[in-house]
């Protein structure tokens, strides 16, 4: 076997010219391959990324009304909403696939947020519990986090982020000043950022209405403090840190049903719902993906025409050299022995082919990055399966003449010369 | 006896002609025993030895290889026939350019399945027995014509056949080179190989312990003293 590889490779290095010919189309129908599967596993991790956030895994459990959110801001707390308890809580952190789970509160308001005569609109006010900082993955930058001291003396104090700090304050040190939310004076006590900053790659404008968020801005204050400037017993809504990306939706859904046994309300279409980005990533990626798919087919059919040259150059091989394939027969060799020596030459000449034609793949996947500006992810698993591919190719399209070559007549073979 | 083939007939089918080659051709060899078979071109002798070496299957006729009748050999046992009981040497050498010597030589016992160690040793031996031990990574290419034919010979007894097949081993060597293979032949008949060489020099068989003439496709024999008339 490593003796007929060997004479495989003597055999096409003598003759370079024809053997890279023959190679051809099938190094062009495997760089043609890589590169679009590299393309789409790019663009494809660009979604996902870009509706996730890089590593951060988090998913927003809300209680929904039919479709939409339910809006505390405008109304009443339902009857049968309880409070999410701790024992509830426990029971979503013993999920297998919840790394992480916390409470918050959240509102969106237009006039809520003041610096001296700067307001924040549009922005966020999120009443956090103690561990919600460490669940989403934020960072302390400056200043300090909340205390335990101000939660249990209803401290009013509060954390920005990057925008709020921008907008309030302008450049200015936000540490220690006061802030007003609701009519109610808070003290900065410091700034928070993702651990992973992440900004969405924005490419279209159709990337820009899926992926923008409202960047006006978050204000973060414990949530022992929030019945001060809202209502008290307001449901709290919950976010929970699986444990890989690929956990998310089992992780959403199930702490979602979890909180929903909780529930005795009489309008059915209120429930908790878990924001499934991981469902919305795949739903695009498959968008994108069968446009792609069409691509692959085409570049298939130039392997099937490389197949089928190296087929002709292996005839013309086995005619070139029937006094040698007389003589091994002659000193003994069997069919067999005929039969895989042909073969392992044409497996070994397309698998060199698409060797390299993965290698100008992946340069031209690179280019093409470079050119549009579009992501490429290079996946290994599919170089493989390329080579491997290229190689049964050989094995097929080798057959015919190896088996030519094993039923050559052995005298015929040896009178020519 | 080594060798029976008793009423052999070979025809070609040339077209729609029907061309007979061999005409009741019966040939004997006991072991040990070197035959020349002399015969001017297109006298069958080629096909003869073709059928002998079990390329080439006859029309008609019984042929016994030591006392196996291999007419009835499928393929794959002829192949295993030619790998262990028969080396060929032909007139054009037949040596796989582009390897060395000694890759040459252990081509064969690849086919026997042995493994690579071994078959260096014993490609080696095998080169030492026709004295081209010092030659042994050099290519065809290198080697003068007597070399070659040397090498062709030490392929061919490499897996230790009791038969050697010559076809014009001599044909196109110099004089020189030519006795050198003789005198090899000689010394490997000493040592117990039947061989049946195939050739048009007079000199050269009568290298060999008994000749036999063939002629549009009959063999005669007048080696033999006693069967002389």
């Amino acid at each position: 076997m490593f003796e007929n590889i060997r004479l495989s490779f003597q055999g096409i290095w003598s003759h370079k010219m024809r053997s890279f010919l023959t190679m051809l189309g099938i190094i062009i129908g495997i760089a043609a391959i890589i590169a679009i599967v590299s393309t789409i596993k790019g663009t494809n991790k660009q979604i996902e990324q870009n509706l996730i956030g890089a590593g951060d895994n988090t998913v927003d459990v809300q209680v929904y009304q039919g479709d939409w959110p339910y809006e505390f801001s405008y109304n009443p707390v339902p009857e049968g909403l309880p409070m999410i308890t701790d024992s509830v809580l426990q029971e979503i952190k013993d999920l297998e696939s919840v790394e992480a789970a916390s409470l918050y509160l959240s509102r969106q308001d237009y006039s809520a947020v003041y610096y001296q005569n700067t307001s924040l609109s549009g922005g966020y006010v999120t009443g956090i519990d103690r561990n919600y900082l460490s669940t989403c993955n934020y960072l302390v930058q400056r200043g300090r986090g909340f205390t335990e001291k101000d939660y249990t003396d209803y401290r009013k104090v509060a954390l920005l982020d990057k925008d709020s700090a921008n907008v309030l304050f302008q450049g200015q040190d936000p540490i220690g000043k006061t802030i007003e939310i609701k009519q109610e004076p808070f003290v900065v006590v410091g700034i928070i950022a993702k651990a992973d900053e992440f900004e969405p790659v924005i490419n279209s404008m159709d990337d820009y209405y899926t992926y923008s968020q409202d960047a006006s801005g978050k204000v973060y204050i414990p949530d022992s403090a929030w019945p001060i400037i809202y209502q008290f017993d307001e449901p709290q809504q919950l976010v929970v840190k699986a444990t890989s990306t690929n956990a998310m939706t089992d992780a959403g859904k199930k702490s979602a049903d979890i909180l929903n046994n909780t529930l005795s309300v009489s309008d059915e279409t209120i429930c908790y719902k878990s924001e499934d980005l991981l469902k919305q990533a795949k739903e695009i990626q498959q968008l994108s993906q069968s446009t792609n798919s069409m691509l692959i087919w085409i570049a298939g059919i130039s392997l099937i025409v490389g197949g089928i040259g190296v087929m002709n150059i292996m005839l013309v091989s086995v005619t070139e050299r029937t006094s040698e394939i007389g003589l091994k027969k002659a000193i003994g060799a069997r069919k067999s022995i005929i039969l895989g020596q042909f073969l392992t030459e044409a497996a070994v000449l397309t698998s060199l082919g698409g060797l390299i034609g993965v290698i100008v793949g992946i340069i031209l996947a690179e280019a093409i990055s470079r050119l549009n500006e579009m992501p490429v992810a290079i996946s290994v698993p599919s170089a493989v399966v390329a080579v491997l591919f290229s190689m049964i190719i050989g094995i097929v399209f080798g057959l015919l003449p190896s088996y030519k070559a094993a039923n050559l007549d052995p005298i015929e073979a040896l009178r020519h010369e | 006896m080594i060798l029976n083939l008793q009423n052999i007939y070979k025809d070609y089918q040339q077209d729609k002609l029907v061309v007979p080659v061999l005409k009741d051709v019966s040939l004997q060899v006991e072991e040990g025993e070197y035959v020349a078979i002399m015969g001017p071109s297109g006298s069958g002798k080629t096909t003869l030895m073709n059928i002998v070496g079990c390329l080439d299957r006859p029309t008609s006729g019984t042929y016994e290889l030591a006392g196996e009748n291999v007419l009835g050999l499928k393929d794959k046992e002829l192949s295993a026939a030619r790998l262990n009981r028969i080396g060929f040497v032909f007139q054009s050498f037949q040596l796989m350019p582009r390897e060395s010597a000694l890759d040459n030589v252990s081509l064969p016992l690849s086919y026997a399945g042995i493994k690579k160690k071994e078959r260096r040793e014993r490609a080696m031996k095998a080169l030492e027995r026709v004295g081209l031990g010092d030659r042994a990574t050099f290519k065809p290419t290198q080697l003068s014509g007597g070399q070659k034919q040397r090498v062709a010979i030490a392929r061919a007894m490499v897996n230790n056949p009791k038969i050697l097949l010559a076809d014009e081993p001599t044909g196109a060597l110099d004089s020189k080179s030519g006795k050198q293979i003789m005198e090899l032949f000689q010394k490997l008949n000493d040592e117990g190989v039947t061989i049946v060489m195939i050739t048009h020099d007079i000199n050269i068989a009568k290298q060999a312990k008994r000749t036999l003439h063939i002629i549009d496709g009959e063999i005669s024999e007048n080696g033999r003293e006693e069967n002389r008339v």
